[in-house]
């Protein structure tokens, strides 16, 4: 590049000199920082080879034991940089800059790692579906390449298969996610991207039941993924047409109008506002296709009410963590001296994003959407503490992914816990008495749904007042005004299921609630106890959102 | 360190929800006295609290407790009690263990439903029947969500930190939310199914009224830190530390910043007092819940609003609240007054007392906001005989309405004939009810008119009418339920049973005695109201006459 811009090596217009190949350096790369996403995708190579090489039989404990190593592995791995202060002192960029190990990328890498790793407990239950021909299934289609209703799919059912190649799947886009979050150039952003949304497409496609609807789902969100993937790497084109370079820190300069030194070529293209403005418009829309923010969340509830549901809940929980992480780095690195440009419009989104998804979920009947539409109006709230531009704000929405995370992780395994005759019974009005039946079952459905509207001792005020607190002190007076109405908005449709619940009488026909295995049920309880412990003493954990809040460049 | 009074005070209502909840579906009986026991430990650590109080002492806030809580918020766990919040915890306190004696019956399942239930279910396996059945607590359900409901009370009672009260104040939401919602008390005329859609109806709309309160003084909250954050250099809740600020000038609010924000706290308390024109759900839910759970609501969660008024929105805001008083005093008075008529209009004796409720408030509020010391101290006076007198009177109506099955005034007549004592006793609740003279209630309702008056002489006189309504509503009802002749379904009705009279002998003798002698409570309450006076800036004005020409016409 350097060649190109310097016009005295330039031999003539189509050739130049070129480097010897002596001079090539090796790249430096600091293994033990990205150790992490390095273990999670060593697991998920390890499981691809255990789907290859073992016998059926013996494939689940081999899955499960590998993913659950990999993941607690990579925990691990994540708390040894964060205590060894690559968060806070010795924050750095690594793998010559294209990953951040900074306090943010370890704050949400943790948060995905624990979220998968509760996510692996619940693709793992297989109590929940009465046994098939003898076998112990999961929430999976027995055999993906089945076409659904045909002969294949029969004979699979028959010989009662079970697939494990989602256990890989999972560990892959795990993997993706911990680069979204940490990623600092453009192309690493892509490439993540890329790397979590393909196997998220696949898991969509796999549910046992309803594999119609899966599939649709599946085709859907791929093809408007695939829209919105597009629409980011025409934005990255643009801005490396604006700066000259992909990397965070450099186009950041650019913006900033500090560049030390300014190639010819650079200055023809930095005066260029309307390169940035589109470019930076488009990445911030592949970004917000993710997170599902209005006007970009179509997607988000066919796919949730279509998805198998422990894969739902593992998008809805993960995704949202990892998407909010990749799109406070972009603001808050590369866009900082674009905020005047880039508020207004995210103030418009915030707004209708909080308030399209909370009058929309009034209307909905059946649980799955109405979770959809609820995480669409949670990702208003969290854009709310994006805006605030503050280290607040940044420290807020770490906290809010976190406590959001494990509430929406523990609703959805309490819906796959509710089921009748045709597999989870989703449809709301199904779910009449189920309190009354199952009191414990409804308490913990109702202890979450307490949380989502932020009611207070529930982990879900705390994230909302900070993230609103930090939206006051940011000067964004009016998003907290909207924030406060909308979520009075969710509310009532939060109590709506209460009341069925428990105020119903229990329907003749209604659905049973199966009694889960260890995984299930520590899934749901893992969900609880983060819920009341954020709930009522959140300082340690603000505390650690807090020093935590600050991104490297 | 001292024993935590305050603290123990919320804790132990709060096990008791915890055990009461633990006791397995069979002992049912076991339940109600554990959760019987638990109220009357409570109470003795009010009383307690009551003689360790010190009514003369310089400090604004006693037997104070201060612990870090959540420091990323400013937030921490502060407690103490000025005179209005000790009587009004001792209040709570005192009646808990009368709506748990009043409602002991109330929560059983019915014997002939569970039959039902069997019927409707029978294609259900019986073993998942009976497992079911035997999950269902809803007696032990009942009691411990009333003791969770006092321990908050006592909570936001005694906090001193904005957002501790915050999280109180909304949480008890969730608990009562339950308690109206769940539990009915099968007297209305429509079917079961029917009766529970009113029930869950009325259920929704306190949740979601209140809700709503709540939530937009939760942006006033946040703005609160805000505005503190910005002055002080670190966000604080404490009223402490915010009034110290204040008088030293640090802090300064804008004078449109502190209307706004009076208004969002004013809002969420006025939805919960209630007011005029957000007392809509008090009917609703007063008439669908249990009487015990009715009593809960007006004579005791209520107070939460209306205290609050005094501590957060005068304290915290007084240029502000001055600023609001002309239009709040005109929808108390309009309060007093609808209230009135609409319980003269009444058919239901449950709603006919929400409707009195509310005109009740109504002159809580004209007392806290007429600024004067009669008034204020009228005011607080005012809470804690209208939880006594609202008690007394709702709870004989309880009884009254569980003998015949029906709510309508129409369908009684006659019964102090049959039922002597229990008519006696809500003429007693009535009588006090319309302030009687002689009965707790005058006491407090002369000094908000005199408190008023001597400040607002136009409001204040429109205000008695009040006074003249509800000797209208009060006798009108006792004449159509009591006098007259015995009407069918009347005849045989059994009078009190002694754990009716063991509920209703302490009220009415507190009544008597508060009524003749109210000088221990007013002491309490008299320098804490000298104190909110003296942050508003207010004295009370002049009289006309001066003093010595008094001293010289005798």
């Amino acid at each position: 590049m350097s060649a190109v811009a310097d016009p005295v090596t330039v031999h003539s217009l189509w050739t130049m000199a070129a480097e010897s190949p002596d001079k090539f350096k090796a790249p430096d790369i600091e293994y033990g920082q990205l150790s992490p996403t390095l273990i999670v995708l060593g697991a998920a190579i390890i499981g691809v080879l255990i789907e290859a090489l073992l016998p059926r039989k013996a494939r689940y404990g081999a899955q499960l034991f590998t993913s659950v190593i990999g993941v607690a592995a990579a925990f691990a791995a994540v708390i040894g940089l964060a205590v060894g202060d690559y968060g806070t002192s010795k924050a750095r960029v690594a793998a010559e800059g294209a990953i951040a190990v900074d306090g943010p990328a370890l704050f949400l890498q943790g948060t995905i790692l624990l979220v998968s790793l509760v996510a692996v407990f619940t693709f793992a239950e297989r109590r929940l579906d009465p046994v098939a021909h003898g076998n112990h299934v999961d929430s999976f289609a027995a055999q993906a390449a089945a076409v659904p209703g045909g002969e294949g799919e029969k004979e699979a059912i028959k010989a009662g298969f079970t697939t494990t190649e989602v256990f890989p799947l999972l560990l892959f886009a795990v993997g993706g996610m911990l680069v979204f979050t940490s990623a600092n150039d453009l192309l690493t952003l892509f490439i993540a991207l890329e790397v979590f949304s393909l196997p998220l497409y696949v898991l969509c496609a796999l549910a046992r039941r309803q594999r119609l609807m899966s599939q649709e789902a599946a085709v859907k969100y791929f093809l408007l993924g695939a829209f919105s993937s597009a629409f980011l790497l025409f934005g990255i084109a643009l801005l490396y047409g604006y700066a000259g370079s992909v990397t965070y820190g450099r186009i950041a300069d650019v913006v900033d109008g500090e560049v030390a030194e300014i190639t010819p070529a650079l200055a023809q293209t930095m005066g260029n506002d309307a390169l940035l403005l589109i470019g930076g418009a488009m990445v911030l829309m592949g970004l917000l296709f993710k997170v599902g923010a209005v006007p970009f969340h179509m997607w988000t509830p066919d796919v949730y009410q279509g998805a198998p549901t422990p894969v739902t809940g593992f998008m809805a929980a993960a995704t949202k963590v990892a998407a909010f992480g990749a799109l406070l780095r972009l603001l808050y690195v590369v866009l900082p001296g674009l905020r005047w440009d880039w508020r207004p419009v995210m103030y418009g989104v915030a707004i209708v994003t909080m308030l399209g998804g909370a009058i929309v979920a009034v209307t909905q009947t059946d649980v799955k959407r109405l979770l959809a539409y609820s995480s669409i109006a949670h990702g208003g709230f969290i854009l709310a503490g994006v805006i605030a531009t503050n280290k607040q704000g940044v420290s807020a929405v770490l906290f809010y992914l976190g406590a959001y995370s494990f509430v929406t992780l523990g609703a959805f395994s309490v819906v796959t816990l509710v089921r009748d005759a045709g597999g989870e019974a989703t449809h709301l009005s199904k779910w009449a008495g189920l309190g009354r039946r199952s009191p414990l079952v409804g308490a913990v459905f109702a202890i979450f749904l307490l949380a989502f509207a932020g009611i207070p001792l529930t982990s879900g005020f705390a994230g909302k007042f900070a993230v609103f607190k930090a939206a006051a002190e940011g000067g964004a007076g009016a998003l907290v005004v909207v924030g406060v109405v909308s979520s009075a908005v969710a509310a009532f449709f939060y109590i709506r299921v209460i009341v069925l619940m428990f105020f119903s009488e229990p329907r003749a026909d209604g659905p049973t609630v199966a009694v889960p295995s260890i995984l299930t049920s520590s899934a749901i309880a893992i969900g609880v106890a983060v819920t009341l412990v954020l709930g009522i003493a959140p300082q340690y954990f603000l505390e650690l959102a807090g020093d935590a809040g600050v991104f490297v460049r | 360190m001292s024993f935590p009074l305050l603290t123990a005070m919320a804790v132990v209502p709060a096990v008791g929800a915890l055990v009461t909840a633990a006791i397995p579906a069979a002992q049912r009986t076991t339940a109600k006295w554990v959760a019987l026991l638990f109220s009357l430990v409570t109470l003795v650590l009010a009383a307690v609290t009551l003689v360790r109080f010190d009514p003369d002492s310089e400090d604004a806030y006693q037997l104070t407790e201060s612990h870090a809580w959540i420091a990323d918020f400013g937030v921490r766990y502060e407690l103490g009690v000025d005179g209005i919040a000790v009587v009004l915890v001792a209040l709570t306190a005192l009646l808990i263990p009368f709506v748990i004696l009043a409602g002991w019956n109330d929560a059983d399942p019915p014997a002939s439903s569970v039959h039902d239930k069997h019927d409707k279910h029978v294609k259900h396996e019986a073993a998942d029947e009976v497992v079911t059945q035997g999950r269902w607590r809803p007696t032990q359900g009942f009691f411990a969500l009333i003791l969770m409901v006092e321990a908050m009370v006592i909570l936001s009672f005694e906090a001193t930190d904005v957002f501790l009260f915050y999280v109180f104040f909304e949480a008890m939401l969730i608990p009562m939310y339950f308690l109206i919602g769940g539990f009915g008390d099968r007297a209305g005329q429509l079917s079961e199914e029917e009766t529970a859609t009113q029930r869950s109806y009325a259920a929704v709309k306190f949740l979601l009224y209140n809700l709503a309160g709540g939530l937009i003084m939760l942006a006033a909250v946040v703005g609160l830190y805000a505005v503190t954050a910005d002055d002080l250099g670190t966000g604080t809740f404490s009223l402490q530390q915010i009034a110290e600020a204040r008088a030293s000038g640090q802090l300064d609010i804008s004078t449109n910043t502190e209307r706004l924000l009076f208004l969002g706290f004013f809002f969420a308390f006025a939805v919960k007092a209630p007011l005029w024109p957000l007392h809509t759900w008090l009917p609703n839910a007063m008439g669908e819940s249990t009487t015990p759970v009715a009593v809960l609501i007006t004579a005791v969660v209520d107070k939460v609003g209306t205290f609050a008024m005094l501590r957060f929105c005068l304290q915290l805001f007084p240029e502000a609240s001055k600023w609001a008083t002309p239009v709040i005093l005109v929808l108390a008075v309009i309060s007093i007054i609808y209230g009135a008529l609409l319980a003269v209009g009444q058919r239901d004796i449950k709603r006919l007392v929400a409707y009195a409720s509310i005109s009740h408030f109504g002159f809580i509020i004209l007392g806290i906001f007429a600024m004067t010391s009669q008034g204020q101290n009228g005011a607080t006076l005012y809470m804690v005989n209208h939880g006594i007198s609202t008690a007394a009177l709702m709870l004989v109506a309880g009884f009254l309405i569980s003998r015949r099955g029906s709510r309508l005034i129409a369908d009684y007549g006659g019964v102090q004939k049959v039922a002597p004592v229990l008519a006696g006793t809500f003429l007693i609740g009535g009588l006090a009810t319309l302030s009687l003279p002689g009965l707790a209630p005058f006491i407090s309702e002369f000094l908000v008119l005199v408190g008023t008056f001597s400040r607002y002489p136009a409001i204040g006189i429109i205000a008695t009418v009040g006074i003249v309504l509800a000797a209208l509503y009060v006798l009108v009802l006792y004449q159509r339920t009591m006098t007259g002749p015995v009407k069918a379904g009347i005849e045989g009705m059994p009078d009190l049973k002694a754990r009716e009279l063991t509920v209703v002998v302490p009220l009415i003798a507190l009544l008597v005695f508060l009524g003749v002698y109210p000088k221990p409570v007013t002491d309490m309450i008299d320098p804490a109201v000298g104190r909110t006076l003296s942050v508003v800036d207010k004295q009370d004005p002049k009289p006309d006459v001066p003093a010595q020409d008094v001293e010289a016409a005798k």
